[in-house]
């Protein structure tokens, strides 16, 4: 077996989790919903009715295709990709576990690739996330899908600076882009960064709501007011992708979560435990973000958009500049500085 | 020619320029060779669309090709990190903005009757003949035997702007440009006292 075979190995592994997530994410938002409101949910595909996601994948791909009149159709094709392409791009740096083991003399670690600027990597392409809303809105040729696009695209970039501050003091403290690093140097009794940095953590946590468009900011497809949003006039597995990208930057954004915070791949309590051990952690933090995602999708009501930008610019991007000050202060001037 | 065929006609030639030139770096250096190739006809390919294209949006969205073209190419250089805050920056925030003024301003309808080629050829070959005339002036042509090392970890980055001998002026420069710019984005967009209205109202919050 040579180093090629495994890193396929590891792409396979990672992806396949990731993009499973990300369906079954589409069949316990469905089941919890149904609990949180007294009702069986789906129930009949498989058994519990696991197998929704599937049914609804085929079901999506035998639908008509419809591409309405005077749309762009190279733009109206490509949007949905770019929704899609950027969250599944995103998984590549994400460290699901630690080293796994050695071979041929290398480290064979739990991610599939580990650059130093790790952090600015996965900032970068899902920030190429916006395009998909704001091209898949205008190619529409319609007024909804445009307005549900400049707002959704408008809320990413608005919220996408709080949350760059946020990830900014936390790489401060750990003084790495490297997402490995970052989670190495959060070992230890208290050593996860939201107990050196819960200001940045709750910045994070709200800013990654806006950046995947979910309750409570999910103005893109809000419903009552503008039909679906920027996918209003998409069609069979095209609407699909939207929802497959949508989904996949909600555990993309669940894994950073954990990552930057929570200590990634480490094991409280647990110094030396195994990388499969590591792995049971990982995906059990990034469950409970998971399900966070969903608690507060049917919990709490949706922002106002005027409420939405106030909270934003008037609020979260203060509270982030603060914090990135505090944080600069606090390593040139406090216990340990140099 | 009617307008599709130019624009097949474009696109062909566009296409074929690409691959001619990823042929071209394969033969001379390898499969680092076609991958300059393929990185530097996304550059120039993006532009050219940019000037091609009729629909502004279009054009605006073809430049997401060059913006990403320039990163492949830092990324060939070795500089990961300047390769991502080029797409941080212009793909994900200087693009974004320019594509939301460009959607929300009316398409200029009398555009796309204008005589244009004539025009862009003219500009096409003045600005080859001023770039050829400024590289052959400025450039000392000499192949490198080994690269110079790159300082391409972001420490090293961080540490150069904030070096004495660096680039801490051009930094802070940088950095006064950008202040000014949010005071005056804030003092256009504040609200006169005449534009409030009474919040305590219903309808308000």
């Amino acid at each position: 077996m040579s180093m090629i075979l495994i890193w396929l190995l590891i792409t396979v592994a990672c992806y396949g989790a990731v993009i499973g997530t990300a369906a079954l994410m589409t069949f316990a938002e469905r089941k919890v919903s149904a609990a949180m409101q007294y009702r069986y949910g789906p129930n009949r595909v498989g058994p519990f009715g696991l197998l929704q996601p599937l049914a609804d994948g085929v079901k999506f791909i035998f639908k008509e295709e419809v591409i309405p009149a005077g749309a762009n159709p190279w733009i109206f094709k490509l949007a949905p990709i770019l929704t899609a392409l950027p969250a599944m791009l995103a998984i590549a740096v994400i460290p699901f576990t630690g080293v796994i083991g050695t071979f041929e003399g290398t480290e064979v670690l739990g991610s599939i690739a580990n650059p130093e600027i790790g952090i600015l990597y996965v900032l970068a392409v899902t920030g190429v996330g916006v395009y998909g809303a704001i091209l898949g809105g205008w190619a529409s040729n319609s007024k909804y899908s445009l307005l549900g696009g400049l707002r959704a695209s408008a809320q990413m970039v608005s919220y996408e600076l709080s949350l760059i501050l946020a990830v900014l003091a936390v790489v401060a403290t750990t003084g790495s882009l490297n997402l490995h690093e970052i989670v190495a140097g959060q070992s230890g009794w208290f050593g996860w960064n939201v107990f050196s940095q819960p200001l940045a953590f709750v910045l994070f946590l709200v800013c990654s709501y806006a950046e995947t468009n979910r309750h409570p900011f999910d103005f893109a497809e809000c419903e009552p007011e503008l039909v679906g949003g920027f996918h209003t006039e998409y069609s069979s597995m095209k609407f699909a992708m939207f929802f497959i990208g949508e989904y996949t930057a909600m555990v993309v954004m669940a894994c950073l979560t954990t990552t930057l915070f929570f200590g990634g791949y480490l094991v409280p309590f647990w110094a030396d435990a195994p990388w499969w051990m590591g792995l049971i952690a990982f995906g059990a933090k990034t469950s409970f973000f998971l399900l966070l995602f969903i608690w507060v999708r049917w919990t709490l009501p949706r922002f106002r958009y005027d409420q939405l930008m106030h909270l934003g610019w008037k609020v979260l991007f203060p509270l982030a500049l603060i914090n990135i000050f505090v944080t600069g202060l606090v390593i040139s001037f406090g216990p340990g500085a140099n | 020619m009617d307008l599709r065929k130019q624009q097949i006609a474009f696109y062909t030639a566009l296409l074929f320029g690409a691959l001619a030139a990823m042929g071209w770096g394969l033969k001379t250096a390898g499969i680092q060779g076609a991958m300059f190739g393929f990185f530097a006809s996304f550059t120039l390919g993006g532009g050219l669309m940019c000037i091609w294209e009729r629909s502004v949006v279009r054009s605006a969205f073809s430049l997401m090709a060059t913006f990403c073209g320039v990163a492949g190419l830092f990324i060939l250089l070795g500089h990961d990190f300047l390769a991502m805050a080029q797409i941080l920056i212009y793909v994900g925030g200087i693009l974004v903005l320019i594509l939301f003024g460009v959607m929300l301003t009316p398409p200029d309808l009398n555009e796309r009757q204008l005589p244009r080629v004539g025009l862009g050829v003219v500009a096409v070959v003045g600005a080859l003949a001023f770039v050829g005339a400024k590289v052959a002036a400025v450039v000392n042509w000499a192949q490198a035997e080994t690269l110079p090392p790159a300082e391409t970890k972001a420490e090293q980055i961080g540490a150069a702007f904030l070096r004495a001998d660096g680039y801490v002026i051009a930094f802070e420069l940088a950095a006064v440009l950008l202040t000014v710019a949010l005071v005056a984005a804030v003092y256009i967009a504040r609200r006169k006292p005449s534009d409030l209205i009474d919040l305590t109202e219903e309808g308000g919050y």
